[in-house]
């Protein structure tokens, strides 16, 4: 079975693919927003005396850029392409299959992530270095841990939009929760602001929150924040919202699969 | 032979919340499908037929399991539909004329890759059925071509090879000719009569063509405001009901209603009359004949009853309470 996941997956990654010009200039706004967000955050360090909460220019440049690099990896703003097929009704064609359904657009999902994180994932980086001075992981095994990182706030990702996308069963228009879900993804994840530089009360709630399992986490194991123990620990409260995110998606699958079936959708 | 499908006293009904005043909303059930009863053999073709909301869709999604009767039995393959979909989904076959279960952005044939491992189908059995139905729906110019790419025909030809690659032993079409031109509708015929004579596979069909019943059903049932009206072969059905033919004129101008012996004129429009006979008693060659001696024609058309006007008339013959009653053919 396991190979059909793949087989969906590489289809989705060749999909993803074959919109060029839409990547070409994803790129470009990519890489424009990443030079706004670190030109306004070293200007924050700058204005601050060098350094913010322990933070130097130099270290927030370097996280707008990384998180600028995989915030489409993760998709942040989300995907609508399973909420379009319930509310045209061809949501159960896909009953039809012998397939799981939340495993079906999980596999979508990741072909679609592996292809964003090559095209739109590298370039805005190697940009960004180029005007800017940025980190990299130190020592190199920190690589590893970051990637690890990456991939579970891809599945957080998935998780969250398999359930607003869901939520077309009862709905008919989704739109609103999927604008109320970027809002809060954007502000609690780290995107618009890193949350360190939130009031501490505010940051402690973004903590708390499954967002920042999205972008502020991985950016943080990109720059070293953590170490031993600790990688373990965030890697392992990542996997707890992925897990947790997942399982909700499952239930409230099995609640829209028993309402169509019930009620005819 | 093996039941396929039993369906036992099945009952559908819908709640719709309709709008009552400015807050309130009123519940209301519409019953979609009433005391439905009949079973379909092993190999068997049947055509579905009924007006619009009469209840075809609703049955079939019943039928493969998507729906859940509010009473009655259902029983498809030897399982029960709601209960065991998953099960149920690896031996029947769904097409959906008005949905796609192809991949939009995707060439045809990554579809039908896609399916080899969704249905875990035996790589060569896949390959040989695709060959097999690229080479009969004349699929290969365009196996390569992203779905959304394809005409509705094309489309089709798709839909249906997609339904039928994991050989299913049931497959069910809800309107598979809707949209399509006479060529394609052909093909699609062609495609299902072969399927069912060659591998067996038990056929149940919904349309609103009475010549895709016609071509390709023995059986059919009619269906109106959710109960089956009559169920029975369709030769017999045409033998009784649709012996008449209404020939449709233009005469060179707007005249009086002909006065005819071979048939009767039901109206009138300006030059256009519409002329009814029952082609039992006369040939439409003597309609024609006398209708051209009695003035100059410039055009004309032969038309056969269609299914809504078949229906009205069952409706009438029963209340006349003829012996068109006992309905079972
Ligand atoms: N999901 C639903 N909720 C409420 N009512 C429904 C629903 N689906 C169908 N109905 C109603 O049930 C009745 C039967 O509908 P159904 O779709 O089965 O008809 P049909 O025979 O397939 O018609 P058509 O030829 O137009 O496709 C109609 O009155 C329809 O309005
Ligand atoms: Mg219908």
């Amino acid at each position: 079975m396991s190979r059909l996941w793949w087989e969906i997956a590489r289809r989705s990654f060749r999909r993803a693919s074959s919109y060029r010009l839409a990547t070409a200039s994803g790129v470009f706004v990519n890489t424009v927003f990443g030079y706004l967000r670190a030109s306004i955050l070293i200007f924050v360090a700058t204005a601050a005396g060098g350094s913010i909460r322990g933070q130097s220019a130099t270290d927030l440049a370097t996280f707008a850029f990384v998180s600028q690099g995989f915030i489409m990896t993760i998709g942040a703003f989300g995907d609508h392409e399973l909420a379009e097929r319930i509310r045209t009704g061809d949501v159960v064609i896909d009953l039809y299959r012998p397939a799981d359904l939340q495993l079906w657009w999980a596999a979508t999902w990741f072909g679609r992530s592996g292809f964003l994180a090559l095209a739109r994932g590298i370039p805005p980086v190697v940009l960004g270095a180029l005007a800017f001075d940025l980190e990299w992981p130190d020592p190199l095994w920190h690589w590893l841990p970051f990637l690890a990182s990456v991939v579970l706030a891809t599945t957080v990702g998935f998780a969250l939009r398999f359930c607003s996308n869901l939520l077309t069963f009862w709905l008919l228009d989704n739109r609103g929760v999927e604008q109320l879900l970027t809002v809060l993804i954007s502000f609690f994840s780290g995107l618009v602001l890193p949350i360190t530089l939130f009031p501490s009360w505010l940051e402690r709630i973004a903590r708390a929150l499954p967002f920042a399992s999205m972008i502020q986490l991985p950016t943080e194991l990109y720059l070293g924040r953590y170490d031993g123990m600790e990688i373990v620990s965030v890697l392992a409260q990542q996997a707890g919202w992925a897990v947790a995110l997942l399982l909700v998606g499952r239930a409230v699958l099995r609640a829209a699969t028993a309402r169509v079936v019930i009620q005819g959708g | 032979m093996a039941q396929v499908v039993r369906l036992a006293a099945v009952d559908k009904t819908y709640a719709v919340r309709t709008r009552a005043g400015r807050v309130r909303r009123r519940r209301r059930e519409v019953r979609a499908v009433s005391d439905v009863s009949f079973t379909i053999e092993s190999g068997e073709m049947v055509g579905y037929v009924g007006p619009n909301g009469a209840g075809k869709s609703t049955t079939i999604k019943m039928i493969t399991g998507i729906l859940t009767p509010s009473a009655g039995r259902i029983e498809v393959l030897g399982l029960t539909p709601t209960v065991d979909r998953r099960r149920l989904t690896r031996r029947i076959g769904v097409v959906f004329g008005q949905r796609s279960q192809l991949w939009w952005d995707l060439p045809l044939i990554d579809s039908f890759e896609l399916l080899h491992h969704v249905y875990r189908t035996e790589r060569a059995r896949h390959d040989a059925n695709l060959a097999a139905f690229t080479e009969r729906l004349d699929l290969g110019g365009f196996l390569d071509v992203p779905v959304r790419q394809l005409s509705l025909g094309q489309r089709m030809r798709g839909e249906l090879t997609a339904a039928l690659l994991h050989d299913p032993a049931l497959v069910v079409l809800d309107e598979p000719t809707i949209g399509l031109d006479v060529v394609s509708k052909y093909a699609v015929r062609e495609f299902l009569s072969e399927t069912n004579r060659e591998r067996g596979t038990t056929v149940l069909l919904t349309t609103h063509d009475l010549d895709d019943v016609e071509h390709l059903c023995r059986r059919m049932l009619i269906i109106d405001r959710g109960r089956v009206l009559l169920d029975g072969a369709v030769d017999r059905f045409k033998a009784e009901h649709g012996n008449d033919r209404t020939l449709v004129v233009d005469l060179e101008s707007a005249a009086e209603p002909l006065p005819l012996r071979t048939g009767q004129v039901l109206r009138t429009d300006g030059p256009r009359q519409w002329i009814r006979f029952d082609r039992r008693r006369t040939s439409a060659a003597a309609v024609i004949a006398e209708v051209t001696a009695a003035g100059a024609v410039r055009d004309l058309a032969i038309e056969e009853p269609d299914i809504e006007e078949l229906i009205r008339r069952i409706y009438a013959s029963r209340t006349e309470g003829s012996p068109g009653d006992g309905v079972g053919l």
